[in-house]
């Protein structure tokens, strides 16, 4: 049984941050539904974005997972259905990580947390090689335990803002967090939409900006090398997530490589 | 009597943080935190305030008919052979059942927030048809979310809520049932939250949703213990009887009574539907079946598999059939101060058929669970003492689905007696 190594875990975090900034790049963040598109699929998708990637989120599939559109949340019932468990998913972790250094967070809904025991939880996903949660539905005001037990196995944290928080918020939410901050882009649920989304991404980044030190990633509707490079450089953000457009492409059957890519071209600072 | 609501009644809980012991809280994406701020606050201006009060009352009063009746089931009684049986007559509300206290509450406060744009669930789709009524009354739109398999069960109200003037969206995601539709306002609220109010139908969802639904249902045990000081000389019965899917017309009926010292409380119970029984695991008996979880927004008893993924509730009534509980009945659980009791398909089958024989009344699928227990419990009391069922709906919305559950009306009889 592992505990300790705290620093590492939550140091490997922000060093991946760190080596992004350091090569004119906000971090890139995939997200991937453990399980997708399959039991036997997954392992190859999943490094195909850490080739990639500077971080990497794992889903966590849940039932009725209320943060995330379409997309996600179809990949999410295929994957249950074809037997992605808690233990599973922890598994996929544990078989990826003598692969790669690139930190793997696992993001889910609280209810599988709470089902399986939070110390538990936590236990479990340290022992896997996990290095940080996020956890979309818990506001960090609505446990203590949570946090007190990541701390304690060592494994980061991260909390959401929103284009809806009040300076109050970010100032709860931002200090609640050990890992990064992340900033929703839109009012709204995961995936792709139309139009002029993204405008209000610089200036809640810059509120964040004035709560925290730590990195602050968008996510939510960030699909291409054009949006990216709206998070990236319009709002200088330090970290891009992009989760919807990476299922989509495994979907159908496209260069999953080439749009990783393209996506980080797009993530190049000054660019 | 006294007009139904010049007040609004207050209760000890829940806290500060929204919780009814460790039940409740606040487990949404942090972009709704600020508008359930907004609206606690919005509330809290309300409730205290003179002219929403005599606006609300009136429409209680007026477009309602409130105060609905508590009405003798002399024939009902006599067939128990034991307690009195009481009907608390929440059928009679205008759109037939308890649902429009708490949608006339929420869309006079949307009102006030300036608010122009409605979502709401529904299962039943008595809360759909409550909720598009009090849009078409206000003057503003209405979109209610209802899962593809209510939507075929319940195709009246369906009707009856594009009559209204309302937008329906088919909900096909998860089980296509009410926690589905659900689901979907809570992310159509994500989404449209800065100009959209959410008219939530049950005592569930993030605070202060479950607080201010049972708020504007307490009208109903408000008005029973007025009824009862009347009829019997004293306000409580001995036992209420009320069924419970979310738990907004239990809570309306339980919470006027359950904080009372323990000698002076009723026994109060909810029936939960427990579909083709507990054991075989196809039904929405969350309390028997003992899991604590969060769902919508709320710690609350609920029904999942061991790693926390929600199962599929079933029940014959799309209004009950739902894998959670409000938080303040899972409090009242815990705590001693009610009982929940699980009903299944065929009791309630049976009951709807007993009352419509009896008593000339076509209750809910829903409202027959309760109406199933409150004739055991009524033969176990005795006489001389008193019962009150919650009579939450009517059964108009059911009668098709009956007649295909029944396989036609020439198999109707079984409760001849």
């Amino acid at each position: 049984m592992t505990v300790v190594d705290k620093p590492s875990r939550v140091g490997r975090i922000h060093a991946a941050f760190e080596r992004a900034a350091s090569e004119g790049r906000a971090a890139l963040i995939p997200y991937m539904t453990a399980g997708y598109p399959d039991q036997e699929g997954f392992p190859a998708v999943a490094q195909e974005l850490l080739k990639r990637a500077d971080l990497m989120e794992i889903g966590l599939p849940y039932s009725d997972p209320l943060g995330d559109g379409p997309v996600i949340q179809k990949a999410g019932e295929q994957a249950i259905l074809q037997g992605t468990s808690t233990r599973r998913t922890l598994q996929f972790v544990k078989e990826l990580r003598p692969t790669t250094d690139v930190p793997l967070l696992i993001m889910t809904y609280i209810n599988p947390v709470y089902a399986v025991g939070p110390e538990e939880f936590m236990r479990l996903a340290a022992d896997a090689g996990v290095d940080g949660l996020i956890l979309p539905d818990l506001p960090p005001d609505q446990d203590d335990e949570i946090r007190d037990l990541a701390t304690r196995y060592g494994l980061g944290l991260t909390f959401l803002i929103a284009p809806t928080s009040t300076p109050a918020r970010v100032q709860i939410v931002t200090e609640a967090c050990t890992a990064f901050v992340y900033a929703v882009s839109v009012t709204g649920v995961t995936g792709a939409r139309e139009g002029g989304a993204l405008n209000e991404v610089p200036a809640l980044v810059a509120l964040a900006r004035q709560h925290t030190t730590l990195p602050v990633a968008v996510g939510f509707g960030v699909k291409d090398a054009l949006t990216a490079r709206k998070v990236a450089v319009d709002a200088d953000a330090d970290g891009v997530v992009v989760g919807s457009a990476f299922i989509a492409a495994v979907k159908a059957g496209q260069d999953l490589g080439a749009l990783a890519d393209d996506i980080k071209g797009g993530c190049v600072k000054g660019g | 009597m006294t007009n139904a609501a010049h007040f609004i009644s207050e209760f000890p809980l829940p806290d500060a943080r929204g919780r009814f012991g460790r039940f409740g809280g606040r487990y949404v994406p942090e972009t709704l935190i600020p508008a359930l701020d907004e609206l606690q606050a919005a509330y809290t201006a309300a409730r205290n305030d003179p002219e929403f009060l005599a606006e609300l009352d009136t429409l209680l009063r007026e477009f309602v008919g409130r105060p609905s009746g508590l009405y003798l089931a002399e024939n009902l009684t006599r067939r128990a052979g034991g307690a009195k049986i009481y009907l608390k007559r929440e059928d009679l509300n205008h759109t037939g059942a308890h649902k429009i206290n708490n949608c006339l509450g929420q869309a006079l406060l949307a009102k006030r927030m300036g608010k122009k744009r409605i979502i709401a669930e529904t299962g039943a789709g008595q809360h759909g048809v409550a909720t598009a009524t009090a849009c078409a009354l206000l003057g503003l739109d209405c979109v209610v979310y209802m899962g593809a398999e209510d939507i075929r069960r319940q195709s009246l109200n369906v009707f009856r809520m594009r009559l209204l003037g309302a937008e329906i969206c088919e909900v096909t995601s998860g089980t296509s049932t009410l926690k589905d539709a659900t689901n979907e306002a809570i992310r159509d609220w994500v989404t449209n939250v800065r100009s959209t109010f959410y008219i939530l139908g049950s005592v569930v969802g993030p605070h202060p949703y479950p607080a201010m639904v049972r708020d504007f249902q307490s009208v109903i045990g408000e008005e029973v213990k007025v009824q009862m000081q009347a009829l019997e000389g004293r306000s409580a019965p001995d036992a209420i009887v009320a069924c419970v899917g979310g738990g907004s017309n239990a809570i309306g009926i339980f919470a006027p009574f359950a904080y009372l010292p323990p000698e002076q409380r009723p026994r109060l119970i909810g029936t939960e539907a427990a579909g083709e029984g507990v054991h075989t695991g196809r039904h929405a008996a969350s309390v028997a079946g003992g899991k604590v979880g969060v769902l919508h927004g709320s710690m609350m008893y609920l029904m999942s598999d061991p790693e926390g993924q929600i199962i599929p509730a079933h029940s014959i009534s799309a209004g009950l059939d739902y894998p959670g509980i409000g938080p303040e009945h899972c409090y009242y659980s815990t705590e001693g101060m009610a009982e929940y009791v699980p009903v299944t398909d065929a009791e309630a089958l049976d009951a709807l058929q007993l009352l419509a024989r009896e008593e000339g009344i076509i209750p809910a699928l829903e409202t027959a669970h309760a109406i199933h227990y409150a004739m055991i419990l009524a033969a176990e009391l005795g006489t001389g003492k008193t019962v009150v069922v919650n009579l939450s709906g009517r059964g108009d919305k059911d009668v098709a689905e009956v007649a295909r559950l029944l396989k036609g009306i020439e198999s109707l009889g079984g409760v001849e007696a």
